[in-house]
């Protein structure tokens, strides 16, 4: 029996609605429609497809940050509701999320202590001198240096405030990362490694992670499984090999013909 | 910090010199003059010509600036022609009341701006921001010295819970209560407009504070919605919004001029309202000398207070 940390059974989400000032119809959105997924402990999931398909929809829901319209989330063997009616900020503390824009996603007026420090204290109850020697052993698992945790985060690179963005995800020791199109706002050197430091923590640490993308060359470098979202539907779900080599839906074909690829003609496609 | 604070002062020097010579320009040109004003019924040509000459006013107009600026640098203001008091000891006991006034004015717009603009975000496209942009709208168009009058008359005549102008009562003991009893009209009347342009800014910058995912992150960190909304979002829309509170004491300080005239307050906006009509070059000199260097000085606290709230603004 493989060991699941999230699992989603016919999750919804929709916007809009209702009724206007005037009685008419307000047009109805379905970001998320019907999607069930599971991810096994220690391993990453891909959710792929274009913008605007649902995944970051899906990600805010996996994190709290938005309600199911339907559905269940699964987090631990729990459904997520009462998880939260028991234990709210055990919730918050399984569950982390990593932005897309590294800069944007760090408070500009606190320093990086201040940041690491928020979810120890808060979710963790953790003691000042137990906060400062956790927040020093965050800086080197990220690969930063220590000394640098009383600059603020305009002072660092996009990849180092990244790098932050992981270190403050990994502190609360959560059960499952959502990682939301963690490298689309970095150069592609500076990709490669995050990529690496992602992996790197995953093995060190047994990390579970969500990863959404739109990038496919991205996905294949770090993810076990991946499902391919199209218009809020998972329309195919599988291992990384048979989603590369044997793609069945006519979609994720489409997906993969359309990355461009240095040296290769668009009929040779 | 420092060094910034010392270059911004002596940046207030060249620009309360440029604003002296354009009221000195501007009061010139203006038909009529002190002597004329003085002796009224009595202003033969002769009479004229023997005050403007001992007020000096028959010297060419450089002469007249030149010797009111060595004055304003050894502390004298000039002497008010028609006052007959030193500019400087009536500009002093002007500004006190404007300055309560104004100040007065400044907290109300803030507390009901700042406040008005955090609702209106949250709560976006509800009815609480339909109502605070429907206030805005009302606030921003009417005439302060419009709702002066009508509040006037509704508060004071009608129910006759304010008084309807003066800052003390005429037989009261001038305490503290009879000042803000005085006070609440003319403050909130001044309020008014600069609440509406603060309320307005505030929505605008929260709304863009709110959509940052530093704000997303505090969410899932389990954070409860209003330390979400006051530590991480206000805070930093705060930085944005100080600024522009400075920027609306300039217009606090000139409305005083007119709401001081509805209210009787007695202020250094009515006190230049009559020295105008006097032709008192040498108070309305010192009187505007005075407001531009408040106002001058309030946005440099803003200034400041903004660099100690950002770390990434630099000085």
């Amino acid at each position: 029996m493989p060991d699941v940390v999230v699992e989603t059974r016919d999750l919804c989400r929709s916007f809009g609605g209702g009724r206007r000032l005037l009685g008419g119809l307000k047009p109805l959105v379905r970001a998320v429609d019907g999607v069930s997924l599971r991810v096994e402990r220690g391993r990453t999931l891909g959710i792929v497809g274009e913008s605007g398909c649902g995944k970051s929809t899906l990600a805010r829901m996996l994190v709290g940050l938005l309600e199911p319209s339907a559905g269940t989330i699964i987090l631990d063997g729990k459904p997520v509701d009462e998880r939260k009616r028991e234990n709210r900020l055990d919730f918050h503390r399984k569950v982390q999320l990593v932005f897309q824009d590294p800069l944007s996603s760090l408070n500009p007026r606190k320093t990086v202590r201040q940041i690491l420090e928020a979810p120890l204290q808060v979710l963790l109850g953790m003691s000042r001198a137990e906060r400062a020697a956790r927040v020093t052993e965050l800086m080197r698992l990220v690969s930063l240096r220590p000394e640098f945790v009383d600059r603020y985060p305009h002072e660092f690179s996009g990849g180092q405030c990244q790098r932050i963005g992981i270190a403050r995800a990994l502190a609360a020791e959560p059960a499952l990362i959502v990682l939301d199109e963690p490298v689309s706002a970095l150069d592609v050197s500076i990709q490669a490694q995050v990529l690496r430091l992602l992996k790197d923590l995953q093995q060190r640490l047994g990390l579970t992670y969500v990863f959404i993308s739109h990038d496919l060359a991205v996905v294949e470098n770090i993810c076990d499984r991946i499902a391919v979202m199209y218009f809020g539907k998972v329309v195919e779900e599988g291992s990384k090999a048979d989603i590369f080599r044997r793609p069945a839906h006519d979609y994720t074909k489409l997906l993969l013909a359309s990355v461009p690829v240095p040296g290769r003609r668009h009929s040779q496609r | 910090m420092m060094g910034y604070i010392v270059r911004r002062l002596l940046l207030t020097v060249p620009v309360l010199l440029g604003i002296s010579v354009i009221v000195f320009l501007v009061i010139s040109l203006i038909p009529g003059d002190p002597a004329t004003a003085i002796l009224g019924a009595y202003a033969t040509p002769e009479n004229v010509a023997r005050i403007n000459a001992e007020l000096g006013l028959d010297k060419p107009l450089p002469v007249q600036f030149l010797t009111w600026l060595g004055g304003v640098l050894e502390g004298d203001l000039g002497r008010s022609y028609s006052l007959n008091r030193p500019v400087a000891a009536e500009v002093i006991d002007r500004l006190v009341p404007t300055l309560i006034l104004a100040g007065a004015a400044l907290t109300l717009c803030t507390l009901f701006g700042v406040l008005g603009g955090v609702v209106a975000a949250v709560k976006q496209y509800g009815w609480q921001d339909k109502l605070v942009t429907l206030l805005v709208l009302i606030g921003i168009s009417t005439p302060s010295f419009f709702l002066g009058i009508v509040l006037i008359l509704w508060f004071s005549v009608r129910l006759e819970w304010f008084p309807t102008g003066g800052m003390y009562a005429l037989f009261g003991d001038g305490g503290l209560l009879d000042l803000l009893h005085h006070l609440a009209l003319p403050a909130l009347t001044l309020a008014v407009v600069a609440t509406g342009v603060v309320a307005r800014l505030t929505r605008a910058n929260m709304l863009e504070v709110l959509r940052q995912d530093y704000v997303r992150t505090a969410r899932a960190k389990g954070l409860r919605e209003g330390r979400v909304i006051y530590k991480h979002a206000l805070k930093n829309a705060l930085v944005n919004i100080i600024p522009i509170i400075g920027i609306q004491t300039g217009f606090v300080l000139s409305g005083a001029v007119y709401i001081e005239s509805v209210f009787q307050w007695p202020g250094i906006g009515r006190m230049l309202v009559t020295a105008i009509s006097t032709r008192d070059i040498l108070l309305v000199q010192g009187g505007v000398l005075v407001v531009a260097a408040c106002y001058v000085l309030i946005n440099l606290l803003a200034d400041v207070l903004q660099a100690a709230l950002d770390p990434r603004v630099k000085v």
